[in-house]
């Protein structure tokens, strides 16, 4: 090396490129908390006596738009004059940034509440050591939750976090644009629903609004055309196994390539991230979109005057497809919940169930924050839609959990990729299958 | 590299208080350096040799497996070209464009510093924003396509994020509108370094202006080019935040960089180990670059003054 100064400089510039993909040496650390609990269930009563020692709670969630983030905010400093000497430190941090930023944390600096989505990746994390067994903290009130909901967060049997919101994905459209297209009721079967597109284009608004950029919103699409076309038995088969080559996986992405044919998607999708999807929803100039029960508040957070559509919008069920061995009643859902982490101390656990207390869940109900897993406060969800929504998840006789949330690592972002990759129209139904099927053997 | 030795001899203690001056002085950077450059580097070379998530301990070591799956993946050989073709058209068309830019803004006229600072503004500007501007201007209908449609050159109007063939040059433009600024900056300086004087010699002397620039000015502001050209090709070996906030890499993988599949594969798929070669790889070829580059290129500009010396 003829000059080493040079040669130190340029290092310098790609130190950043390295260090990005480096994990180790934590800087941040964890705020102090006490030991591991074993946590007693006395934990449950409330233990507030004024000479207790200062606990903070670290609190990391995705509610970066109100009522949510407010509503939050109000439970959080609710817990906190209840009990002096626990602080609350929240770190709100937006979806996709959330999931960057956690899976860069060292395990020594994790949170001590976290946003979960249950499923794989929370399996992940729990074989990495990163979670609390809760099951016994949370034993004297597991009740008061609605217990299909729970499962999604237990893992071997270990509690690891408690679901809060928990909704099944549909159609969710504007009532007025179907009205003008000459629709008069939403359809039930895909071939109804491939008949409606073209009206809707001739009525001059774009049918159906996907999100090329953030893929995840088609994936959605494609999975129920999956979960119809085979029935759950073979769904949860596939990801058993991990061979997707299977006939129902052919048929999905055919029925995407058919779905494509007659262009449905609003303009400039390919690049679309998802809250421009919703913007052009809440906006009037896409028709519908296929989405969980967080679309309304999103789409009128992303529309012009944060109005949203109002009573104009309307939701319906993923249609049957003819001769497909999934039922009409199949859904594919989750939501949102919090998972608890290996060092969180006792009063994090207690804070969960003050969160998930009636009084505090019925407001995030009528604020539509969420759909509350809290038993007894079905009667708050007022909205028509979100009473379908949960009509539909009570009503279920299969609920899988989003794919890209059952699985982690390779196959869940492979879900994703392959998927947009033929909405897209740069891929075949089989080398999506394949792409999957070497995805889950990574 | 240590030249002061003549004013050693009035102050103080001569070789060991000259040691310690310099560890002194050198041990904060130093610290630094090893901390945030060195031992990342070890530790992703470390890292790239197993199969790890990035949640649990490294326990499954598989050689250089990622590697090879590096290697024979399609996706990295895509990014590879896309960085190369940045580098290419920065080359042939951003430094030009700097340089005749610079000899313009050199002349005197009347505005020259309010044009010597606009067109050094969007450089001033962060990646990230000047990727959300851009993506605003470029949604379907929004300014960039209305203002095509105004002057009736509706025709060119593309989906200048959403179509895999063009997606790229749509980023290389934004590129070039942020950086073209620095580089005009930079040669800027190089062409005022160059005595007024020689130029005039060449004219007195019968050149035509060409000539007094092919053969006066450009072997002259040679140095300041060659620094120009490497930070160009740098950057385009690093380039990221623009196109992780304008396109994620996409569509599909149209516009993924070595950074942006780096970047994915670690932490989009948790596959930290196959995400640490692909850094390893990004730092060779990096390396390599700059290797090459000083050797051939870069070498006259360092050794010039020695050699003059000698010879």
């Amino acid at each position: 090396m003829s000059n080493p100064r040079r040669t130190l400089g340029l290092l310098g510039v790609l130190a950043l490129t390295i260090s990005a993909c480096s994990s180790g040496g934590s800087a941040s650390s964890a705020p102090a908390s006490a030991a591991p609990s074993a946590a007693p269930s006395a934990a449950a009563s409330a233990p507030a006596s004024a000479a207790a020692e200062p606990v903070t709670i670290d609190w990391w969630h995705i509610a970066t738009g109100d009522p949510g983030k407010a509503d939050f905010a109000a439970i959080a400093k609710a817990y906190e004059t209840a009990h002096p000497n626990v602080k609350i430190k929240t770190t709100v941090t937006e979806n996709e940034a959330f999931k960057t930023k956690l899976s860069a944390t060292p395990a020594d600096a994790y949170p001590d509440l976290f946003q979960s989505w249950g499923g794989g990746t929370m399996a992940a994390q729990a074989d990495a050591g990163l979670l609390q067994d809760i099951t016994a903290a949370v034993a004297p009130w597991k009740d008061t939750v609605n217990a299909g909901a729970m499962s999604i967060y237990q893992y071997k049997g270990v509690q690891y976090g408690i679901p809060w919101d928990m909704g099944m994905i549909g159609f969710w459209y504007n009532k007025d644009l179907f009205t003008k297209a000459g629709i008069t009721s939403p359809p039930k079967t895909w071939d109804e629903y491939l008949a409606a597109l073209p009206k809707l284009k001739a009525a001059g608004v774009a049918p159906l609004a996907i999100a090329g950029k953030d893929k995840w919103p088609s994936m959605h699409l494609w999975s129920y055309l999956l979960l119809r076309n085979g029935g759950g038995d073979a769904l949860s088969q596939m990801i058993q196994t991990g061979d997707w080559n299977t006939d129902a996986c052919t048929k999905a992405g055919q029925a995407v390539l058919a779905l494509n044919a007659l262009d449905p998607y609003q303009k400039g999708y390919a690049s679309a991230d998802y809250n421009s999807e919703a913007a052009s929803v809440g906006n009037g100039k896409a028709a519908m979109e296929l989405m969980g029960q967080w679309a309304p508040s999103v789409q009128k957070d992303q529309s012009i005057g944060k109005k949203g559509l109002g009573d104009k919008l309307g939701w319906f069920a993923f249609p049957t497809v003819t001769g497909g061995a999934g039922a009409a009643t199949d859904g594919i859902g989750g939501g949102n919940g919090i998972a608890v982490s290996k060092n969180a101390p006792p009063e994090a656990i207690d804070f969960l169930q003050f969160f998930m207390s009636k009084e505090n869940q019925d407001k995030l109900n009528t604020d539509g924050v969420g759909l509350s897993t809290t038993v007894g406060t079905e009667t708050t969800v007022t909205d028509p839609n979100l009473q379908q929504v949960l009509a539909g998840r009570g009503a279920a006789t299969f609920m899988q959990l989003y794919l890209d949330q059952a699985t982690s690592g390779p196959l869940a972002a492979a879900f994703n990729d392959a998927t947009v990759a033929l909405f897209l129209g740069k891929s075949t139904p089989e080398k999506a299958c394949q792409a999957l099927t070497d995805a889950a053997k990574k | 590299m240590f030249r002061s030795q003549g004013r050693e001899s009035s102050s103080g203690p001569r070789l060991p208080g000259k040691w310690l001056t310099i560890s002194l002085f050198l041990a904060p950077a130093l610290v630094v350096y090893l901390v945030f450059v060195i031992i990342p580097i070890i530790q992703a070379a470390h890292f790239s040799l197993y199969k790890w998530n990035g949640l649990g301990p490294l326990e499954d070591f598989i050689g250089l497996a990622n590697y090879q799956v590096a290697l024979a993946s399609e996706v990295f050989w895509q990014a590879v070209g896309n960085n190369v073709l940045v580098i290419v058209l920065s080359l042939l068309l951003q430094i030009p464009f700097s340089l005749g830019l610079a000899i313009l803004l050199n002349r005197r006229f009347p505005g020259r510093a309010i044009f010597r600072l606009l067109f050094f503004v969007p450089y001033v500007l962060s990646e990230a924003i000047t990727g959300i501007v851009f993506s605003l201007l470029l949604q379907p209908d929004a300014l960039v396509d209305s203002g095509l449609k105004g002057i009736g050159l509706e025709g060119l109007i593309q989906d200048w994020l959403g179509n895999t063939d063009i997606v790229m040059l749509t980023l290389f433009v934004i590129i070039s509108w942020k950086y073209f600024g620095f580089h005009m900056i930079l040669l800027l300086a190089g062409l005022q370094g160059i005595p007024r004087e020689i130029e005039e010699a060449a004219l007195i002397d019968g050149a035509g202006r060409r000539q007094a620039f092919r053969y006066v000015t450009l072997p002259l502001i040679g140095p300041t080019l060659r620094v120009s050209v490497f930070l160009s090709v740098i950057g385009a070996l690093q380039l990221f935040d623009l196109v992780w906030v304008m396109t994620g890499g996409g569509p599909l993988t149209a516009t993924t960089t070595m950074a942006v599949n780096m970047f994915k594969s670690g932490f989009e798929e948790q596959q930290m180990g196959y995400g640490s070669a692909l850094a390893v790889l990004l730092f060779l070829c990096a390396l390599v670059v700059a290797l090459l580059y000083q050797r051939f290129v870069l070498r006259r500009d360092i050794d010039g003054a020695v050699t003059a010396y000698n010879g």
